[in-house]
């Protein structure tokens, strides 16, 4: 049988599309920065503080990564209203997107603080720095630096987690694609052009975000 | 109305883990299969035929092209396009076919990439010895190389395996009855949702959690074992 596609149909819509972009890469960009930030302060939690709040930390960690990004998404959005929390879509894909990436985010740091030589963080205190100063000026920059790539893997992977995000109605690309088929009925071709915006996205972002690395966070 | 005791609902949840179960399984091996063949194709192009350079570098790009395809775009695209474009050719399939063909492919250019790199760890002398010794390349494939990747390359595989299982809720979104899409089906019934997805997550948590931990101890007794 012949199978005819329409990829105009779909790109006719473009202003969908556009849309959708950039709540993709907003969202993205928002859930990166915090989700960083957090997996810094949770590194530093999960390598040097109590004994409690190590185990807590842990405990958050571990619970985040064994369960789908989806269940604590549909978690967030529909169990927390139940519990007095009421979200809109995009403040529920928000922070479980910060959520789900300071998890990861947390255990990529980790590794690279505790690669730290002894003699480093010795030789700051020597020179009265005080604990926070340490961490955030010795142990943090050479960790990141280490730890870099697979840092913008995991903002990659979450990314592209965030199509999930439509299913609550937020309107990133995935969201649009699903607005369009369901105009024209065009599923296939709207699912291909989606993909490969999503394709595209993820080599920019990575791209970007190794350019980004150096001269930003970690010095080169 | 029916009421829902908290043991209906965490009974009900149990009975569709069992489709997670199944289709991480299927997904799993599918990919494991899969992605063998493509690992194997990729090594005969580059190094079963000395000299066929072109060969070798079509056979490197395209296999870096799937990965690339893979792990560059959402799994609930490729779900979707195996949805949609399954059914495009006039070829009416039921979710959880749509689900196993999208999870397959996703794991075996997942695999491919993890297992390529623990060939590509062991030491090219390795390869040349067993030239040396006049065996063909499945030989060296079979008795010296495969065996020392294949010890290197299993805790990474059941890391991977996590993965798999977590994707798997999102066949829920095709409509796929498997844990997340009953734990929707039964918060629609109950209007609790907290409690459902909580239960949901706590399922999850039970299945991956075990595997996660297995994978780290392996992982640590290859690095201090040797």
């Amino acid at each position: 049988m012949r199978v005819e596609l329409d990829f105009m149909a779909v790109l006719s819509q473009w202003p969908l599309l556009a849309i959708g972009v950039a709540w993709t890469l907003g969202l993205t960009a928002i859930s990166s920065v915090l989700g960083m930030f957090m997996g810094m302060a949770f590194a530093w939690a999960r390598a040097s503080g109590p004994t409690w709040l190590r185990w807590v930390v842990g405990t958050y960690v571990e619970l985040i990564r064994n369960t789908p990004f989806i269940v604590q998404l549909f978690f967030i959005f529909f169990g927390l209203p139940a519990a007095g929390f009421k979200l809109s879509p995009e403040t529920a894909s928000v922070l479980a997107m910060v959520i789900n990436l300071s998890a990861y985010a947390t255990e990529i740091i980790r590794a690279g603080v505790e690669a730290t030589p002894r003699g480093q963080i010795e030789a700051a205190e020597s020179l009265a720095l005080n604990r926070v100063q340490i961490y955030t000026r010795v142990v943090l920059p050479p960790a990141l630096k280490k730890v870099w790539p697979a840092m913008v893997s995991q903002i990659i992977i979450v990314m592209l987690g965030s199509a999930v995000c439509g299913q609550i109605s937020t309107q990133e690309l995935s969201y649009a694609a699903n607005l369009i088929q369901g105009r024209n009925f065009r599923a296939f071709e709207a699912f291909i052009i989606a993909t490969v915006i999503y394709l595209v996205l993820s080599i920019a972002v990575r791209k970007l975000l190794n350019w980004m690395g150096p001269r930003f966070l970690f010095g080169r | 109305m029916i009421e829902f005791t908290v043991w209906d609902i965490f009974r009900n949840l149990l009975l569709a883990a069992r489709w997670t179960v199944v289709l991480s399984l299927v997904a799993f091996i599918g990919g494991g299969i899969v992605g063998m063949l493509l690992l194997v194709g990729r090594l005969s192009a580059t190094r079963a035929v000395p000299g066929a350079q072109k060969a070798a570098r079509i056979a490197r790009r395209a296999l870096d092209g799937y990965v690339l395809l893979f792990q560059g775009t959402p799994l609930l695209m490729q779900l979707f396009l195996a949805y949609f474009g399954l059914a495009l050719f006039g070829i009416n399939v039921p979710a959880w076919v749509a689900a196993a063909v999208a999870l397959t492919l996703y794991t075996s250019a997942y695999l491919a990439e993890i297992w390529r790199g623990c060939v590509d760890a062991i030491p090219k002398g390795q390869w040349e010895a067993a030239q040396s010794l006049a065996l063909n390349f499945g030989e060296q494939l079979k008795y010296i190389v495969l065996p020392q990747a294949v010890r290197i390359a299993v805790p990474p595989t059941v890391g991977f395996l996590v993965q798999v299982v977590k994707g798997t809720a999102l066949a829920s979104v095709i409509g796929f009855i498997e844990l997340t899409k009953a734990g929707t089906m039964i918060t629609n019934a109950t209007f609790k949702p907290f409690l459902v997805y909580s239960c949901v997550a706590l399922m999850y948590f039970a299945l991956c959690f075990p595997v996660s931990l297995y994978a780290r101890k392996l992982e640590r007794k290859a690095r201090h074992g040797r």
